[in-house]
């Protein structure tokens, strides 16, 4: 789940993001409260409210006082944007290098990837399944079972 | 997996608040031989510390002074906030004892004695004891109660340490080895119990183990002890990612670490590893990179064996 090469607090932004990103976390979803998620994860509830001050921070999640919080509307586009801009660099350049090294010719990745539109065009890409997301609102856990439908 | 606890904007605080713990100059030796030496350091309140270091590296002891088992050599530890009011020194004195919760693998417990007895003489002594948390601990770590302690396998005998110590909600509490004879589910069992009990009842808690990997996500600070004396205190998600590895030719590599405190080396051939501690400046990373070095993480249990290998090459 995690690995203890990088600080955890940042592993679950990552995650969170990641799940917002798919749209596992829908806009205006909520999301686990900070000790639900460190008794899921079995971390520290500091180390997991720190992860989400971050994204607070970020703008990507809000707080609705006494509820919990809850995913930006805007979030997805935000991360969208950001992962946009390094996307060439993170993601497209290093596969070139390793196409190069291993002898892959570039024409055939551009071939590969042609074939991806044409099968992407097709068939919707679908829902990944939530991680991140609160308990269901008919369910023992959910916030509603304590503090009502305010 | 469930969510047992959700008290998640307001933590109830109706036990005594948790206690803060400091050690200044403390020095404990056994037949002349110091086993803590000078040891200086600070346990904020309220969250989970873990104790960490190799057999024999002083962890057992500190814990005893800290929850007043003995008595220090030189320098003091000292307990302060909650109910306590100003700082005291914990050894003989009832009132701090009764709010400090200790566990040894050894369990201190009376082998003749029921396991009933045993819970119903940790009732009357422990000031915030829950007994509704111990009851159901009890079930679910299946502890017989009307067994003897002594007709009890380890791992039993472990899992009631575990009982006694969530079930005092002491404001400071320490849990030494305690997974003794524990199997894997059961360890599971008790960090999960931790975290819902400590999430619904917040305290200063100190785990002091060498299973760094198992407990090191639940953790808040680490304190890593060597040969009796402090290695490092730190916020435990500061120490992961703060070790690197470098790698790459000799010549180059040791260019590259020259500023860096090292941690660790290994030469083959002309190509050297070093493990380095510090944080890495992005731009020196990819100068680094550019001039052919590969540059990694350290994992934070790499990082504990490196601290803690006292030059023997202590691996795992």
């Amino acid at each position: 789940m995690f690995d203890d090469r990088s600080p955890i607090y940042l592993q679950i932004a990552e995650q969170i993001k990641n799940d917002i990103v798919t749209g596992a976390l829908a806009e205006d979803e909520q999301v686990m409260s900070t000790n639900q998620y460190a008794a899921f994860y079995r971390i520290n509830p500091a180390t997991a409210a720190k992860g989400f001050a971050q994204l607070v921070d970020e703008g990507v999640l809000y707080k609705k006082r006494g509820i919990g919080m809850f995913v930006s509307p805007n979030a997805r586009d935000l991360l969208r944007t950001g992962r946009r801009d390094s996307f060439f660099a993170d993601v497209v350049d290093p596969m070139i290098r390793e196409a190069k090294a291993i002898g892959v010719p570039l024409k055939d990745v551009v071939q590969h990837i042609r074939r991806q539109i044409v099968s992407a065009d097709s068939a919707p890409a679908a829902r990944h399944s939530a991680r991140h997301r609160a308990p269901a609102r008919d369910g023992a856990g959910s916030p509603d079972a304590i503090y009502g439908d305010a | 997996m469930t969510y047992q606890t959700l008290h998640s904007t307001e933590p109830a605080t109706e036990a005594g608040s948790a206690l803060a713990a400091r050690a200044e100059n403390l020095s404990v030796r056994f037949a002349g031989v110091p086993a803590l030496d000078r040891l200086d350091l600070r346990l904020a309140p309220g969250k989970i510390h873990g104790l960490l270091g190799r057999n024999g590296s002083g962890k057992s002891t500190l814990a005893a002074v800290l929850a007043g088992f003995r008595r220090p050599d030189e320098g003091r530890v000292l307990l302060e906030g909650g109910d306590l009011g100003t700082a005291v020194e914990p050894y003989e004195n009832a009132v701090v004892t009764s709010r400090v919760c200790l566990i040894r693998e050894s369990g201190d417990l009376v082998d003749a004695a029921l396991v009933k007895h045993v819970l119903g003489l940790a009732a009357s002594l422990r000031p915030y004891w829950d007994g509704d948390v111990a009851g159901e601990l009890l079930d679910r770590f299946e502890v017989p109660t009307n067994k003897k302690v002594q007709k009890l396998s380890r791992g039993k005998r472990s899992a009631l340490g575990v009982v006694l110590g969530l079930a005092s909600r002491a404001p400071l509490t320490l849990f030494d080895e305690t997974y003794l004879g524990m199997d894997v589910p059961s360890r599971n069992l008790f960090y999960d119990a931790l975290l819902a009990d400590y999430a619904e009842v917040p305290r200063t808690i100190v785990l002091s183990t060498h299973l760094v990997s198992e407990v090191s996500t639940m953790l808040e600070e680490v304190v890593i002890l060597d040969d009796g004396r402090l290695v490092t205190q730190s916020p435990v998600d500061a120490l992961r990612g703060r070790g690197a590895s470098i790698v790459g030719p000799a010549a180059v590599v040791d260019e590259f670490t020259g500023g860096f405190t090292v941690l660790a080396e290994e030469k083959i051939g002309g190509t050297k590893s070093t493990t380095v501690l510090g944080d890495l400046d992005p731009a020196l990373v990819a100068q680094a990179r550019a001039a052919g070095l590969e540059i990694g993480p350290v994992g934070l249990q790499d990082l504990f064996v490196h601290l803690t290998s006292s030059g023997q090459g202590g691996r795992r």
